[in-house]
């Protein structure tokens, strides 16, 4: 059984010019103990389809979607209340922009306790020590001392080591990581990367890795899903997606590298791809 | 093609250094930040210079000196063979429409209120005397030279992607005609397909009009693919200054190879050996 | 190479600026309608203004006409009223509904009025305010502090007992009042705007500080400017109201909303509605341009927007 099993996802919002279909039929599934990473560029609904299954979309959006669940449950239909219990604990999620994640009024200790005082009721101190536990796993010297510390206090690649400290804390069996390195230095990328690899392997939880950089895909991945304009145009385990890519879309997406140049210009996706979304005869 | 006698050397930098001073407070002293610190190097004409580094490095602060947008603290500034009084006012208009620059973020170096053909013809209209009609004639003649067409002239740039925004901020900063164009990550913030156009469209414009280029980026496949002489600098200093062969095969300074070391790798031999890799980590 | 035009992201279709114009006209709408406040203060406002402009058409007395004979008449509706007076007569035998009717000339007067005149000191010079900082900023800001420091109609009361009572006077000092609201805001969307890259892209070009000033950052200053214009405009029509109730503003027999109230403070016991009439004016009023500054907040604030 899947970790994540969706079928047929569809995501659509309102806008002044009718309604604007963000994911279209999408369907994928996560295992325990593998990272997916799923690549497209910006619009290809990449994002829109984790946020759906965290349920944190706004009201407005419309999402339908034939089966949604996550370890054999149903969790499009299911309550705030129960949503809340899943979010946080089995699932958990990093963002792109990690000092933003954090709320700067308090200190990363405080908020870190937080997640676990919510999910799973701690006392002061059992909650302080796993917190220097969780702080001393994802690599932030002197954790002690970190913990009364403020997110401005804090470097760009040390927030986001807080920020998966915290998504690991209840030992979530699900990890979505959204572009978890954009806004990081190459170096700094290098290192979280790493970390999170490492902690993937060592919790064998799943790992969703959402991503526009072919590079960070090459580096995480052991299956690629490929989105563009809110379909799937192609899945395939991530050495064959390099080796031999299936669809259009992908094959111009390698050759627009700039490392895969030959002659004095670049590929261009228009040589090989017209722009319609038309997904390759592949299923999972 | 004409200059090519007068002199090959098309900008020449001295020791150029900027500090910026924190203000103090009542009880705190007086801060001086050494952004950049004492940075030389030449370029030849119709040759492309990449300066790299992570942020913080200094790389963009650099930029604006040479765009003359803050004044260097020391140094000198040498400019087609004229050196630069940088000090504000005495700047001579020639001197300025010698040098533009293009901004990383299309989003927002273009003004949200102003039509695509007001953008174009503003240089024209505050340096030059032609009337109406021929700056129309020259901004739509700009407009199809960055693979855009007269159709735009009148639309505003929201109603534009990523890509072609900075299509037309490239032709902006070429309307005055200008000899050295300051690259500022002109494609960090684009998708990979839409970044791939650009640098082409950057590479036939160079061929075209003889340009020299500042190309500042963090990503070091573009930089390979694009740079003639690649500068690297680290807190402010350049640490490793040579041709593009020389530092990409060589590197001799150690933050230049961490650089390398972190670069995140597509191919698909690192692929397939990294796959191996975690095969038998699993199976141990 | 010419491959360049075929971006596959998606390009805009072409349009001519007249369709231009009515696709924005149409997003602009859908924005505003989303907030169902904000369409009935339109109506109502839109009401209010054609009432006033049509008022001689519309009032079914003059608003200076004394019926001798039906002083003080209750509404139509309760024993003693006259269909001829809808909404009763006041105690020199006006009719308050012809009365109200031609107040709405006032209030719309005094409306546009004040906010022109604060919007427009108020721009300018919290433009150089925000576009040069230093000691004059210091200064201004300091100045536009001291304003704001007293309570607003206590200083327009003072600005009136300097300038003398009287409408004019009395809109001067209300948009003197308002005005700081103004320099603020726009200081400060000109301080976040001088900072991007598109200004100093203009900079680069050789525009200069007016230049700069008035045709590349203010115009990205207007959203918050015209939400704030809209209260403002509520708020003069509510301050010029009281100043005409203090007997500070328009002065008797003006059928100016506050004046009808401060003529018919002593009947409020024996004749409700002499003073009711004119306060749901009033209100109704200052209550649909609130709902409609709410709603063009809505639509204009490119935050909400972007999808």
């Amino acid at each position: 059984m899947a970790l994540l099993q969706i079928d047929n996802l569809t995501v659509e919002f309102e806008t002044a010019s009718g309604w604007f279909r963000a994911v279209d039929g999408v369907s994928m599934s996560v295992n325990s103990g593998e990272v997916l990473a799923i690549v497209g560029e910006s619009g290809s609904g990449k994002s829109v389809a984790m946020l759906a299954v965290m349920g944190l979309l706004p009201w407005t959006a419309k999402i339908t979607a034939d089966r949604m669940l996550f370890e054999g449950r149903d969790i499009q239909n299911i309550g705030a209340s129960e949503r809340r219990k899943l979010i946080g604990k089995d699932i958990a999620m990093i963002f792109q922009e990690p000092i933003a994640s954090l709320n700067p009024c308090f200190t990363v200790g405080f908020q870190i306790e937080e997640v676990l005082r919510i999910h799973l009721g701690l006392d002061k101190k059992a909650r302080r020590e796993r917190a220097i536990e969780l702080f001393r796993q994802v690599g932030l010297p002197n954790p002690e001392e970190r913990l009364n510390h403020f997110p401005h206090q804090m470097s760009g690649g040390q927030c986001q080591r807080v920020m998966i400290a915290i998504a690991i804390a209840c030992d979530p069996k699900l990890l979505i990581a959204d572009e978890p390195t954009t806004a990081l230095d190459v170096t700094i990328q290098k290192q979280i990367l790493d970390l999170l690899m490492s902690l993937q392997a060592k919790n064998g939880m799943g790992l969703i890795m959402i991503t526009h950089d072919m590079g960070v895909v090459a580096e995480t991945a052991d299956r690629v899903v490929v989105q563009y304009k809110g379909k799937k145009m192609e899945e395939a385990d991530v050495l064959s997606l390099f080796e031999n890519p299936k669809s259009n879309y992908t094959k111009a997406l390698l050759a627009a590298l700039p490392e895969n140049a030959t002659g004095d210009r670049l590929t261009t996706v228009s040589q090989y791809f017209d722009g319609t979304p038309e997904p390759a005869g592949t299923s999972a | 093609m004409t200059e090519i006698k007068k002199s090959n050397t098309m900008l020449e930098v001295r020791d150029i250094k900027r500090d910026y001073e924190l203000p103090g407070g009542l009880f705190k002293p007086k801060k001086i930040i050494h952004a950049v610190k004492g940075v030389s190097f030449s370029l030849e004409r119709g040759k492309t210079l990449a300066i790299v580094g992570e942020s913080g490095c200094g790389k963009s602060t650099l930029a604006r000196m040479l765009t003359f947008i803050d004044e260097p603290t020391s140094g000198d500034l040498i400019i087609d063979g004229e050196k630069t009084d940088t000090r504000p006012g005495h700047l001579t208009p020639e001197m300025r429409q010698k040098v533009q620059i293009v901004f990383q973020n299309p989003y927002g170096s273009l003004n949200p209120r102003q039509k695509i053909g007001d953008v174009l013809g503003e240089p024209l209209l505050i340096n030059t005397k032609i009337s109406a009609a021929e700056r129309r004639e020259r901004a739509n003649e700009m407009l199809v030279k960055v693979g855009l067409g007269p159709e735009h002239y009148n639309r505003y740039p929201h109603m534009f992607s990523g890509g072609q925004r900075q299509r037309i901020a490239i032709a902006r900063a070429l309307m005055m005609n200008p000899k050295l164009l300051v690259l500022d990550e002109p494609v960090s913030a684009l998708d990979l397909s839409v970044q791939a156009q650009v640098l082409n469209l950057l590479a036939d414009l160079q061929d075209e009009f003889g340009l020299t280029y500042v190309f500042i980026s963090h990503d070091l496949s573009v930089v390979r693919y694009i740079a003639d002489e690649v500068m690297v600098m680290y807190f402010g200093e350049a640490v490793e200054y040579g041709t593009r062969d020389e530092v990409f095969s060589d590197p001799k300074h150690e933050y230049t190879r961490s650089l390398f070391a972190a670069t995140p790798r597509a191919d698909v031999e690192s692929i397939r050996a990294r796959v191996a890799r975690k095969k038998a980590a699993s199976a141990a | 190479m010419a491959d360049t035009i075929t971006d596959i992201d998606n390009s805009p279709e072409a349009l001519s600026s007249a369709a231009l114009r009515r696709k924005m006209l149409r997003e602009f709408w859908f924005y505003f309608s989303e907030n169902r406040g904000a369409v009935i203060g339109l109506y109502v406002f839109v009401a209010l203004v054609l009432i006033a402009i049509f008022a001689p058409l519309v009032a079914p007395h003059s608003p200076f006409e004394q019926y001798r004979d039906a002083v003080l008449l209750p509404p139509a509706w309760l024993e003693g009223g006259n269909i001829s007076y809808l909404l009763g007569t006041d105690p020199v035998g006006r009719d308050i509904l012809s009365r109200l009717i031609y107040g709405a000339q006032y209030s719309l007067f005094i409306g546009v009025f004040v906010t022109t005149l604060s919007l427009t000191s108020g721009i300018l010079i919290g433009v150089i305010a925000g576009y040069y900082r230093g000691w004059l900023d210091t200064a201004i800001m300091r100045l536009m502090d001291i304003i704001l420091a007293f309570p607003s109609l206590l200083l327009a009361l003072v600005l009136v007992a300097i300038l003398g009572p009287g409408l004019i006077n009395g809109m001067i000092a209300i948009a003197l009042v308002l005005q700081p609201h103004f320099v603020r805001l726009t200081r400060a969307a000109v301080m976040t705007e001088k900072t991007r890259d598109y200004v100093t892209a203009s900079r680069l070009a050789g525009a200069g500080p007016l230049r700069l000033m008035f045709r590349t950052i203010l115009p990205n200053c207007t959203a918050p400017l015209i939400v704030q214009a809209t209260l403002s405009f509520s708020n003069a029509i509510l301050d010029a109201a009281a100043l005409g109730f203090l007997g500070m503003g328009a002065q008797p027999p003006a059928p100016e909303w506050g004046t009808m109230l401060a003529e018919a403070r002593e009947f409020i016991l024996r004749a409700w509605w002499v003073v009711t009439f004119p306060g749901l004016a009033i209100l109704i009023t200052v209550l649909a341009i609130n709902l409609m500054g709410d709603g063009l907040r809505d639509a204009l604030d490119p935050k909400l927007k972007r999808s």
